[in-house]
């Protein structure tokens, strides 16, 4: 028995109607066309699967779509507006050599912003523990942290300005 | 980090451009396979063995159940549709699909196509297989198990080495399977229109897939088409994997005339698909009284699963490298890999270095232990210098490189400070204890011996009508930034700008074959043959154009040479082939001569910190020092040498394959572990660049090279730490306290017991959730 | 294999009275608060029910952190990240902020629940230790009314309560207790993050003048079909003066405690050496 459920997706309303248990991570792929959420476990050991709902980071593929009813949800596809610039933490990845396939990044993005809105000053240490259910298996975590880092220097301001430089190519 | 040098026309070369794969990886926008939609497609589901050795002795449909809307296929369907049930590879043993008999847990039995998972998976509980079992064979090391191949390498004369030495050293080393654990599962989608095939997947070497596939359905080059998907991980796993789940797909396709998209959970992907060879290593080890290495006698054992797969290759890069960078006169190598009932192995970063590293550099540790002298004192007695020879007779100009990078790593990890505040430490710290290890070792460039003669690889550039440059190559981005590298190096040789300069998707309607992405040949040997397609479109160019060649191009100049070029009717495409710069001088009956075109030389120094209470080990800092010729893109070789390490520490003390019963009994994220952020300390590269000759701009092979030393350094570190000598990996907690309590020490409280209740000489620090 | 979710069946009340109405069904839904264990069960193809109690509009009931004379009353659906972020924790027991801060990691932090881990009875099961030691007890109410049961007779074998058909945790109870006492814990997992456990130890002593252990609840995980109080050894222990020969009986009573076993992550050998080793650990550091 479906049941229709709504919520605030990057920044606007969405609906669907699924089954009750039917994986927020399932929804948001498969009905909402939001791709860039990864399953690499369905067992909530990866955090490929990241999302912010209600401001918190929770693995999508524990979440039961009738629980994300109602809630305001962020993906990747959030961090920045289709034709604008990157966010800091995007663009400090890129220059950084935070990502090498791919896969972990959107995950680690989702992470890593959420950190930097609530503490916009981490330390070294603090980045590494608050990453730590984002498996990445490319880069040993060096450049992730290195990138979050240098995207908290960029940030002028906490919150979620993003910056102005974004020149892509 | 050592800083490169530029090339002296600036160029990108040497530079850390903003990769060209990443904006869509950074986006949400990349579309791995699972990402793809695909209308109309149907789910493929693979229904697999649940014995390790039985005969099949019927495949029944429950008529219970409504097959209408499914599809089934056996191995007995494959003659009807007109194809060969084999997976082309090296030997012809493994079959697509278990004929009559299956020979390991999880082989595949059946295909099952339907419209959604649920209907599929529905479809597979009512396929009733049944088997006749027979003995499984699960021990590599047991007199009964069969070879696939041996082979045997010897240098001088052994016996008279022996004769000769003061003192004999023997040493057992053994080491466990390791998954790759590639975070995106592999998956496919297949289309088969009755004539042609295409498939498009996760994968690192199409042209592998290619081959198996015209195989499977007997069919030409230009009917089979196939295609990387944006690929999340490979490490090996995706190398000759996927020829297999894309014959799946294709055969479901061919029997539906649907797209088929077969897509592993994690569970399946880990239970079903190759890991890393375990096996065991043995060393004699002759030597003076000084410690001059005068003789070695090494004996190598892996497990190759159940069908040969690349284990022939795996076997024969571990035998070359059994002796490490090491001079001595008189060395035998054999090697055996062996059939068992399990899974088959495959291909996995470092293929057969690492466990014959492992071996060596512990074994050197002990040895060095027992003559009571000092591990890197050792090292620098016995590392090849230029000039000398290898174990097959090699003459390596540039060994001198594997000093340096032990200096360099010595150096850059403070090893003789470390060594004295460790001990300062350890002689007050209550449970804790710290050690240091080095570990020296090399990894060779390029398929074995006339390997690369043989693939003969091609690649090339292309003009596009805009007069921009597209670099043709089979070579798959799996997270190493081939697309970016190739481009720069393409940028540099033309003297263009690093925006003109491209890569194709790697699809064989569209490229050469350049071989396989693995062997850490991409930059070394297909970048080579890249940057010599750009020299003759260069060249070409320029002479058409009436240009000087000499005068580097301006991009308006390029582009009007470009488009007279092909406004001519020419060419746009610019093909090159592989052309043995090396002059290697191979004798594969022998198994001596240049195994290789170079070797990369490297040193790793682990510091570790073992707690007595629970024998968790923490990695303080890994400081890595890699000869790599040129770094092409410094930060994306850094990234190589830190994931490949990471990797390597994952493999030394916590990545354990469980097996029961032949069949991987851990098969999750859960509970086989790799290393999180909280593991993985801080880690300091050091690249040294001793330009290789034929390398592109002097690169060599840098991919695999940081898998190789990771694990006896960490071990070699907690002999310095706890006197323990683990001969085994991984070192997990457990092993480690079953070899305290088996040698004898006191549960660590009774230490104490007479320190009553003092607190120690220095206070322990206390942190909020440990003791 | 995943199996059909779209099968299973989800309530979701609005009050804790729907809520209870409904456990009082024949065939009562299983309770899903943060998912984070139910839905691994349901990722690969068994769940552990077809019919579920979404907990999620009961947060203003059930999810609080209250401290007052009595004690600390912690809701069911209080997650680990209340734990780790709560003033009155870090003050009155800052172990449960340990804890919380060692549970898988932050995503698991942020929406597992103290009710889902004790309601699931896992032998693993990180806080249940710490709340053993802290001598908790669990309310459970249903539509018969509320009772209170001391969680050392919560766990009543492997993944069993003694929660009755109809029952709900609705908060957990750990009491004011006179005297000094200091709280040590440990969790030894798999890896530093992410880890299911292989060990965990959590004690409360309380040690007066001369060294005299006036109180001592130690608990532990993952040793056991159930977590446990080690009774033995706390037999042993009471009213004795600290000295190493004490811990060192204590280390030896332990056997008696639980006999752990082989599984797919860890060993009986370890599991006893490493809880000896951390039990000694912890009394020479109550001692000082």
């Amino acid at each position: 028995m479906n049941v229709k459920i709504s919520m605030q997706a990057n920044g606007a309303k969405r609906h669907a109607t699924v089954p009750p248990m039917k994986r927020l991570l399932d929804v948001l792929r498969d009905d909402l066309g939001l791709t860039g959420t990864k399953e690499g476990c369905g067992e909530g050991e990866c955090g490929a699967c990241s999302v912010l709902m209600d401001g918190e980071v929770v693995n999508s593929c524990l979440v039961a779509a009738c629980q994300a009813d109602g809630a305001e949800i962020t993906t990747v596809e959030g961090l920045a507006p289709d034709d604008g610039p990157l966010s800091a933490i995007q663009e400090a990845f890129w220059e950084y050599g935070g990502a090498q396939c791919g896969i972990c990044t959107p995950g680690m993005l989702i992470a890593s912003a959420d950190l930097l809105s609530k503490d916009p000053r981490p330390t070294e240490a603090t980045v590494r523990e608050t990453l730590s259910g984002n498996l990445c298996r490319c880069t040993g975590y060096v450049k992730i942290i290195e990138s979050v880092l240098a995207a908290s220097r960029m940030q002028k301001r906490p919150a979620k300005k993003a910056a102005k430089k974004g020149a892509r190519r | 980090m050592s800083r490169p040098k530029s090339r002296k026309l600036g160029g990108v070369v040497g530079t850390n451009v903003r990769r060209k794969e990443a904006l869509d990886k950074l986006t949400g926008k990349a579309a791995y396979v699972a990402d793809l939609e695909v209308p109309g497609a149907l789910w493929g589901l693979t229904v697999r063995s649940t014995q390790a050795h039985a005969k099949i002795t019927s495949i029944r449909r429950d008529p219970s159940f409504d097959w209408s809307g499914v599809t089934v296929i056996t191995a007995a369907d494959l003659p009807g549709m007109g194809c060969g049930n084999v997976v082309q590879l090296i030997v012809d043993d493994q079959p697509f699909l278990a004929e009559d008999v299956v020979t390991h847990p999880e082989e595949a039995v059946a295909l099952i196509a339907a419209a959604t998972r649920e209907h599929a998976e529905e479809a597979a509980r009512h396929l009733k297989i049944d088997y006749e079992p027979l003995p499984p064979l699960f021990d590599a090391e047991s007199e009964d198990a069969v070879s696939f191949k041996d082979y045997l390498i010897e240098k001088g004369d052994v016996a008279k080495g022996f004769a000769s030495a003061d003192v004999i050293i023997d040493g057992t080393y053994r080491f466990g399977a390791q998954e790759q654990a590639y975070i995106e599962n592999n998956g496919v989608i297949a289309w088969h229109d009755g004539s042609s095939v295409t498939v498009r997947g996760s994968m690192q070497c199409p042209y592998y897939v290619h081959k198996a596939l015209k195989r499977l359905f007997d069919l030409g080059s230009t009917q089979v088409r196939v295609a990387q998907t944006v690929t999340g991980g490979g490490f090996g796993g995706k190398e000759e994997f996927p020829s297999l789940i894309a014959g799946h797909a294709s055969l479901l396709a061919k029997a539906t005339g649907k797209p088929v998209k077969i897509l592993y959970d994690r569970a399946e992907d880990m239970v079903a698909t190759t890991k890393r060879h375990p096996g065991r290593v043995k060393h004699r080890t002759g030597l003076t009284r000084d410690g001059k290495i005068v003789a070695m006698d090494i004996d190598v054992l892996l497990d190759g699963g159940a069908y040969a797969t690349l284990s022939a290759v795996v076997l024969s890069r571990a035998v070359i490298h059994s002796a490490g960078p090491y001079r001595c006169d008189h060395i035998r190598i054999k090697g055996k890999v062996v059939r068992t009932n399990t899974p088959p192995n495959g291909a996995f970063r470092g293929f057969g270095v690492p466990q014959s590293c492992f071996a060596l550099e512990r074994h050197l540790d002990v040895v060095a232990s027992k003559l009571r002298m000092d591990p890197v004192a050792f090292r620098r007695k016995n590392l090849l210098r230029d000039g000398e020879t290898t174990a097959t007779g090699q003459v390596v100009a540039d060994a001198g490189e594997s000093h340096k990078a032990l200096d360099q790593a010595l150096k850059q990890s403070d090893y003789a400070g470390k060594k004295k505040a460790f001990a300062a430490f350890n002689s007050t710290s209550r449970y804790t204890r710290r050690g240091i290890g080095v570990a020296s070792f090399l990894h060779g460039t390029g398929f074995t011996g006339g390997g690369e003669l043989y693939l003969m690889s091609e690649a090339g550039v292309a003009l596009t009508p805009e007069g921009t440059v597209v670099v043709l190559a089979a070579s798959t981005e799996i997270g190493q930034g081939t697309r970016t590298v190739f481009s720069q190096i393409v940028a540099d040789t033309l003297g263009l700008p690093y925006a003109l300069v491209d890569v194709a998707d790697p699809d064989t309607a569209n490229v050469p074959d350049s071989g396989p992405t693995v062997a850490s040949r991409t930059v070394a040997v297909v970048g080579r043959i890249v940057a010599d397609a750009a020299k003759n479109m260069g060249d070409a160019l320029a002479a058409h154009a009436g240009f000087d060649r000499a005068t580097p191009w301006s991009e308006a100049r390029f582009r009007a040479a470009a488009k007279k070029w092909l406004a001519d009717g020419k060419d746009s495409r610019f093909i090159a082939k592989f052309a043995n710069p090396s002059k290697q001088v191979w004798d594969e009956k022998a198994y001596r001569g240049d195994a290789y075109g170079a070797y990369a030389w490297a040193c790793l120094v682990a510091e570790v910190e073992v707690d007595l209470l629970t024998f968790e080990v923490t990695t303080l800092a890994l400081t890595s020092a890699q000869e790599i010729g040129k770094a092409i893109h410094p930060r994306l070789a850094e990234g190589q040498i830190e994931g490949g390490t990471t990797q390597a520490m994952g493999w030394a003390l916590m990545e354990d394959v469980v097996m029961k019963n032949g069949r991987m009994a851990n098969g999750s994220l859960t509970n086989y572990v790799i290393p999180t952020s909280m593991e993985t300390p801080p880690i300091r590269v050091i690249t040294l660049e001793r330009p290789y000759a034929h390398g592109p701009f002097g690169a060599k092979g840098i991919g695999e090279l940081p898998m190789d030393g990771g694990a006896p350094a960490i071990l070699n570190a907690i002999a310095d730490a706890i006197g323990l000598s683990m001969e085994r990996i991984p070192a997990t907690p457990e092993r480690l306290a079953a070899e305290w309590l088996a040698s004898g020490r006191k549960p660590l409280i009774d230490e104490r017991r007479d320190a009553g209740f003092a607190p120690p000489p220095r206070a322990a620090k206390s942190k909020a959730r440990r003791a | 294999m995943r199996g059909d979710l779209s099968q299973l069946k989800v309530s979701r009340p609005a009050s804790l009275d729907e809520a209870l109405a409904l456990l009082a069904s024949d065939k009562p839904p299983m309770p899903l608060a943060g998912g984070t264990d139910v839905f691994v069960g349901v990722n690969d193809g068994h769940p552990r029910a077809p019919w579920f109690l979404d907990l999620s509009a009961l947060s203003k009931t059930l999810r609080f952190i209250r401290l007052d004379k009595a004690g600390l009353s912690l809701g069911a659906m209080t997650t680990y990240t209340d734990l780790r972020r709560s003033k009155a924790i870090a003050t009155f027991a800052p172990v449960l902020a340990a804890v919380a801060r060692d549970v898988g990691a932050l995503a698991i932090q942020n929406r597992g629940t103290l009710g889902g881990s004790l309601g699931n009875a896992s032998p693993a099961s990180d806080p249940a230790p710490v709340l053993l030691a802290l001598d908790a007890h669990v309310v459970l109410a249903s539509e018969k009314g509320e009772r209170s049961v001391p969680l050392h007779e919560f766990f009543t074998g492997y993944r069993k309560t003694a929660a009755r058909p109809g029952e709900l945790i609705t908060s957990i109870v750990c009491p004011r207790t006179a005297g000094p006492w200091m709280h040590w814990y440990r969790k030894v997992g798999t890896r530093r993050a992410q880890a299911i456990s292989k060990v965990v130890i959590a004690g409360a002593l309380s040690v007066g003048k001369k060294r005299r252990v006036e109180g001592a609840r130690i608990a532990f995980g993952s040793v056991s079909a159930t977590t446990v109080r080690a009774r033995h050894v706390e037999a042993v222990l009471l009213g004795e003066t600290l000295s190493p020969a004490l811990i060192a009986k204590a280390q030896e009573t332990l056997s008696r405690d639980f006999t752990p076993i082989d599984d797919i992550r860890s060993t009986a050998e370890y599991r006893m050496h490493v809880a000896r080793n951390l039990l000694g650990a912890m009394l020479l550091a109550s001692g000082r």
